[in-house]
Formats: structure tokens, C-alpha cells, sequence
């Protein structure tokens, strides 16, 4: 070959890797921007004055004193909405029937949307769910809410030809010619005195447990169960895999069973995750019950099951990549075999044996199927380290995809989803990080 | 006819090898070998590539037992016991018998934990006791005053010439009675494989040497016996003087003047 074909082949390779490397990243940037910017949306936002009170009532976080006069001030903002109500009751009775009815429907609507806004009306009994103990939290969504109040959403079918269009009418319409007609533009006008929106940073958002069904509060259950399972399923799954992966590299003697045993490894790192969970349920809680029910111990081990054929080549991996003359040496000195694996391979295999542990770590983190059927449940309280034995456990996978399929209210949550994403993210990513520490460390103190 | 390989008497030999074979499978890379090497001397073994210095040096460790397809068949003597028989503990055959290799091979640890690390084996613990084992062994083997300052240094930081004095240190920390040396110097400058050469020459007389080597004057420098094998055969064993300047085969003759195929 010429010495400028050749060239031109080295300058087109290094051409398409860099591309691919760039095309990689600028994915990793379109993924993380977004989930990073919307996560943290669950820690910094607009909090309104019910945000405040409900996180003094229920959690105890913030200044009484301030809430509270806050709070009267936001009332006495409040008061004028309520009175109109009560006034324009009476003059509802004098309208005529056909009016009377159009109007009460959408009182009745507007009332339920000024309650999600603003709260229970006042001297009324408290509401038994949390949620409609309190008015909106969120700054974004009390403008929805209060689109709510001042738009009815209808259905337009004049032209028969195409399909309903939603139109949005306000409501004040309805009301011309009444007393009641000035509602509109005063809740329009005063809505910011009334939940005093204010820049807010709710880093308990990581510590706190949830309040109804996650409506209200943190993650913390969820965060501390997703670092159980995980470190759990390390715990079965690293001294397993070390182990075995010693064994089959030092010790078994190449042959028909050890392929076998490695064909079965293979296919055991290819069975999909759903079935290691039913395997779980199955054979830990049903048949040697480690639990009576979900635990965080069964969740752990069936991550472990599946986490070991990774963990096992890469450890084999490693164990293999130790030079043969660091054996003879520690063998030639008179050291058993044995402890020439234990201080000569191992130290020198750890940095290897870490890099695949880690992934593994970061796939036992992140996984949801081997968890639905052992140890996951939607809602729960953070569980102290004994507990991990007998108690199940909400876990940030599970509930990411639980509560965009099962939860009553999505739309209201999704800061909650999206929090959860960033923190699973920030979690494995931070795993990641203080494996790379750990493994730059040995490196420097094998390589001198 | 008498076997005119054994010039060394009985009684003064360390190692013993009677009809002593090594098989790689079906191939037989030593063949028959009768060799007594003396006590306190070292020995050279010469030979061209693949001859089988290497198998017949590791098999007096008892090296090749890691290789599964690899069995020795006769009798390997060593201090009247037959190191291959069924009841010999290959571990403390090993502390006896030290082994240094062709590449230089100190671990990934510490100077002072690579020379500590056949000690320690030994049951040794306390510090003292390990720091005088480490600092005699750096001693004999001419490396003390280049590394005492940084014994807590990474010996995979030194220079080739200091990491294979290290790794000799660290076989002589076990305190062998003999050593076993594969081509020591052939990853080392000259310079370096001057320092090893007196090193030898300085260890000789405490520890029974038995040195593989391709470079004829090494052999003729610091060996005080020399054998020649061809194809897995002994063919000559003799005092170096004699073997480089009359010797009585002439394989071994046309091996050292370099008339070789
Ligand atoms: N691990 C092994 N498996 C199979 N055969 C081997 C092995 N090691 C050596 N042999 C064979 O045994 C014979 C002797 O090898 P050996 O390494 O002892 O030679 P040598 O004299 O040390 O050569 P060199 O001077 O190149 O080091 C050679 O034919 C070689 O192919
Ligand atoms: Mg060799």
C-alpha cells in the first residue's frame, strides 16, 4: 500500500472515531440537560404560602412565627374572594330558573377549582386527605389551577364536518350583569397576595419522607431503599463472584465441566430481568423464605443472581490479566497457593475486579424488574439497617415507573418523577465516581 | 562405562539427578540427565535455545508442577531425599530452593514488603526482626545503599538492574540454600550485569548457585562448574576452566567456539 493511501485510511479512521465520540456525547449532553434541569425542579421552585405551612405543619421545617404572619396576610388577601361568594348566594334565589340553574353548575365548579387553589373554604371541617387540607404548593401549578377558576373548558361542534374543538370560555361571562362578575378580575389581580409565591429551596426534598401518596414531602424512603438493594445485592454478589471467578481461573482445571459451567454463566447474564424476579419471589420468599414477604433481603438477592455473571467475568477477567511471573514469584518464595491468590493476585487484580463491580453496582441500582416481585412497594417509610431483613422497601426505580401507571394525580407529581430520575442519575453516577477515586488510588499504589 | 559426568563426588553433592526426565505431554525436554552439582558453587548451565536448561532448572523447585501437561520421571536427590517422592512438602521444598527468573518480577508493593514477603511466610511478625531480615538480605545482594532511604517506595519504580538485585534479595531473604538463577541478566545493560556478576561471585560459598545462562563468558566468568546440554541431553559436565578450554565432547566443543547450526 502506498504511504498515501495510507495516511488517508490512519486520517479517516481517527475522523469516524472522533465523530462517534462526539455523536456520544452530545447524546449523554441531550439526555442530562433536560432530566438535570427538571429534576432539580423538585428541589428549587416557586413555593407558595400553602407550600410553606404544610412543611411547617407536617415536617417542622421553617419559622412559625414568619409562616404565620405571613399567612394572615395572605388570608386577609383571601377574605374578599370568599365574601363575594357568600353575598352573591342570595343573589342567585332571585334569578330566574333557566339562569339560576346555568349559573349554580358553574359556582359548583368554580368553587371545587378555587378549593385545589386556594384551600379549603373557610369554616369548613377539615378535609380527611391531606391534599385538600391545603391549596396549591406550587406556584406553577396554582396558575393552572387558577385558569381552572377562570376558564370553563367546553366543547366546540358548530362546524358538523370536523371533530369538537376545546375551547376555553371564561367563566365571567356567565356572570355579566351580576355582583359576582367582579370575582374574576380580583382573583386575577390579587392571586400573588393571596399564595405569595416566593423563590424556594427544598433540599429536604432528599431527606424527608412522602406525605399522601407522595402528593407532599421527599424521598428519602425511596433514596435510602434504592442504596440498600444496592449495596445488598453487592454484599451476596462480590465475595460470590471473587470466589468463583478465582476458582475458575486458578484452580479449575480447563475441561468439559468448567466450559459447561461458562456456557451456563453466559446464558444466566442473558436471561431477561422480569425473570429473575419471579425466580426470585419464587425460590427466596416462596421456597427457602428469607422473608415471609417482599424484603429488601430477597430484593438483594435476586439483584445479586443477577448482577453475578458480570461481576464473575469481570473479576476472571482481571485475575487473568496478573502476570504469570508475580505467581512464580510468590510461588518460588514458598507461598501456598492460596496466599499467593490472597496477596499477590488479588491486591494486584482490585483495580479490575472494581471497574466490574461497579457497573454492577450501577445496573443493581437502577433496575425495576428483579424488584417488583421481591422487595418493592409504592409507599413506605425509610427502614433502619435491621429491617432490610423482614420489611419491604419503595426504591427510586419501582417508583419512577409506578407513579407515572398507577398514581391517581400524574400531572400534579411529575417534579416528584423527575426528582427521582435526577437522584437515581446523581446516585449511580456517584457510585461511579467513588469507584473511579478507589481504583485511580490502588493503581498509584501498584504502579508505585 | 562410567558415567564421565560425574566428576563430583557423593559427598559433595547438593542436587542429584539420576536418570532424571521431564515430559511436556508426549515431548520429553530432558532426557535422562545424570548431574551431581556441588555444594557451595555455582554451576552454569549452557545451551542452545530450547535445549531444556530452563525445565530442568524449574524442576528443581518443582516450578513445572504449574504447568499441568509437564511430569518428571526419575530422581531428583536433594540432601538424600527424593524431591519428587509423594510425602515431600513442595512449600518448604520452594523456601529452600529460591528461584530467580529472566525478567525481573518484584511485586506491586513496597521495597520493604517485597523483601519481608518470604519472612512473613515464614511466620515472622514483628517489625524488628523483619527490618534486620530485610536490611541483611538487601545487604548481600549489593542494593542496600541505593534503596535504604526509600524502602517504603513502590519497587516497580527502580530501574531493571535494581528490581532484579531486588528480586535476588528478596530469594535470599527466606534464606535458601540454594539458588536458582534462569538467564538473570538477559533483560539487563551491561552495566547492571556487572553488579549481578559480583554478586554472584560474593554469594557463592553460602548458597549452592546454579545459573542458566546464554552468554559463554558469563558461564566462564563466574561459574565454577559448567554443564552443556543439546536436545534435552547432558552432554557435558565438567570444571568451567576445562569444559571451555578442552572440552572432551565435540557438540560442546563446536557450541562454544560458536560453529553451531
Ligand atoms: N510450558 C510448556 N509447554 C510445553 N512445552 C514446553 C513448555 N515450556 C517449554 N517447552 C518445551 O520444552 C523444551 C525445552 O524448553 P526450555 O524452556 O526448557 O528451553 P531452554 O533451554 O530454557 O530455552 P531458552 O534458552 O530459549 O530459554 C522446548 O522444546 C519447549 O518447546
Ligand atoms: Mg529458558
Amino acid at each position: 500500500m502506498q504511504l498515501k493511501t495510507r495516511k488517508f485510511i490512519n486520517k479517516l479512521f481517527s475522523g469516524i472515531g472522533i465523530t462517534s465520540v462526539v455523536i456520544m456525547t452530545a447524546f449523554l449532553l441531550i439526555l442530562l440537560t433536560p432530566i438535570t434541569y427538571k429534576g432539580l425542579g423538585a428541589i428549587f421552585f416557586s413555593g407558595t404560602i400553602e407550600y410553606r405551612m404544610l412543611n411547617y405543619k407536617e415536617f417542622g421545617h421553617g419559622d412559625k412565627e414568619n409562616i404565620e404572619k405571613e399567612f394572615a396576610k395572605a388570608k386577609t388577601a383571601r377574605a374578599p374572594v370568599y365574601l363575594q361568594f357568600d353575598s352573591f348566594k342570595k343573589e342567585v334565589k332571585k334569578l330566574e330558573p333557566k339562569k339560576r340553574r346555568e349559573i349554580k353548575n358553574q359556582l359548583k365548579e368554580i368553587k371545587e377549582a378555587l378549593k385545589e387553589l386556594l384551600g379549603p373554604f373557610p369554616d369548613t371541617p377539615i378535609p380527611v386527605l391531606l391534599r385538600n387540607q391545603y391549596g396549591q404548593t406550587r406556584w406553577k401549578n396554582a396558575q393552572e389551577k387558577l385558569h381552572h377558576v377562570l376558564y370553563s373548558e367546553e366543547w366546540d361542534y358548530s362546524d358538523p364536518t370536523k371533530p369538537g374543538i376545546q375551547v376555553f370560555v371564561p367563566r365571567k361571562k356567565y356572570f355579566a350583569g351580576t355582583s359576582f362578575e367582579s370575582f374574576f378580575p380580583y382573583l386575577e389581580k390579587n392571586i400573588k397576595k393571596m399564595l405569595l409565591p416566593k423563590f424556594t429551596c427544598y433540599w429536604q426534598f432528599l431527606t424527608d419522607k412522602s406525605k399522601d401518596a407522595h402528593f407532599f414531602g421527599g424521598i428519602m424512603p425511596e433514596i435510602l431503599g434504592t442504596i440498600y438493594l444496592a449495596l445488598g445485592a453487592m454484599i451476596f454478589a462480590v465475595p460470590l463472584g471473587i470466589l468463583a471467578a478465582i476458582y475458575l481461573s486458578e484452580y479449575a482445571n480447563p475441561g468439559k465441566i468448567i466450559s459447561f459451567l461458562r456456557i451456563c454463566m453466559g446464558a444466566l447474564a442473558g436471561v431477561p430481568s422480569i425473570v429473575f424476579g419471579l425466580f426470585g419471589l419464587a425460590f427466596f420468599i416462596n421456597t427457602i423464605h428469607v422473608s415471609n414477604s417482599k424484603s429488601v433481603l430477597a430484593g438483594s438477592m435476586t439483584l445479586a443472581l443477577l448482577i453475578l455473571p458480570t461481576v464473575i467475568r469481570s473479576a476472571e477477567e482481571a485475575i487473568k490479566a496478573v502476570p504469570n511471573t508475580y505467581r512464580e514469584a510468590s510461588l518460588g518464595l514458598g507461598a501456598g497457593k492460596w496466599h499467593s491468590v490472597w496477596t499477590i493476585v488479588l491486591p494486584s487484580a482490585l483495580p479490575g475486579i472494581l471497574t466490574g463491580t461497579i457497573i454492577s453496582l450501577g445496573r443493581a441500582a437502577g433496575e425495576t424488574a428483579p424488584i417488583i416481585f421481591t422487595a418493592a412497594v409504592s409507599v413506605g417509610l425509610p427502614l433502619k439497617i435491621w429491617e432490610t431483613l423482614s420489611q419491604p422497601t419503595p426504591a427510586l426505580s419501582w417508583n419512577i415507573y409506578n407513579l407515572c401507571t398507577e398514581h391517581e394525580a400524574v400531572d400534579e407529581i411529575r417534579h416528584v418523577q423527575y426528582g427521582m430520575v435526577f437522584v437515581l442519575i446523581a446516585i449511580v453516577l456517584l457510585f461511579n465516581l467513588t469507584a473511579i477515586i478507589a481504583r485511580a488510588r490502588i493503581m498509584k499504589k501498584l504502579r508505585g | 562405562m562410567p558415567d564421565t559426568n560425574l566428576i563430583i563426588e557423593e559427598k559433595d553433592a547438593h542436587i542429584k539427578a539420576e536418570d532424571f526426565s521431564v515430559f511436556y505431554g508426549n515431548n520429553e525436554a530432558v532426557k535422562k540427565v545424570n548431574m551431581r552439582i556441588p555444594k557451595g558453587k555455582v554451576t552454569a548451565i549452557i545451551g542452545p535455545s530450547g535445549c531444556g536448561k530452563s525445565t530442568y532448572l524449574r524442576a528443581i523447585n518443582r516450578m513445572n508442577d504449574l504447568i499441568p501437561i509437564c511430569r518428571a520421571d526419575g530422581a531428583m536427590m536433594f540432601d538424600k531425599q527424593d524431591i519428587y517422592a509423594s510425602n515431600i512438602d513442595v512449600v518448604s521444598l520452594r523456601q529452600r530452593v529460591g528461584m530467580v527468573f529472566q525478567k525481573p518480577n518484584p511485586f506491586p508493593k513496597s521495597i520493604f514488603d517485597n523483601v519481608a514477603y518470604g519472612p512473613r511466610l515464614l511466620g515472622i511478625k514483628k517489625k524488628a526482626e523483619l527490618s534486620e531480615i530485610v536490611e541483611h538480605s538487601l545487604k548481600k545482594s549489593a542494593i542496600w545503599d541505593e534503596v535504604k532511604d526509600r524502602l517504603k517506595e513502590n519497587a516497580l519504580c527502580m530501574s531493571g538492574g535494581q528490581q532484579q538485585r531486588l528480586c535476588i534479595a528478596r530469594a535470599l531473604a527466606v534464606q535458601p540454600e540454594i539458588l536458582l538463577m534462569d538467564e538473570p541478566t538477559s533483560a539487563l545493560d551491561p552495566k547492571a550485569t556487572t553488579k549481578i556478576e559480583d554478586l554472584i561471585g560474593e554469594l557463592c560459598g553460602d548458597y549452592t548457585i546454579i545459573i542458566v545462562t546464554h552468554n559463554m563468558q558469563q558461564a566462564a566468568r563466574v561459574s565454577d562448574f559448567t554443564a552443556f546440554m543439546y536436545e534435552g541431553i547432558l552432554i557435558e559436565f565438567g570444571i568451567t576452566k576445562n569444559l571451555f578450554e578442552k572440552p572432551r565432547e565435540k557438540q560442546t566443543e563446536d557450541y562454544i567456539t560458536g560453529r553451531f547450526g
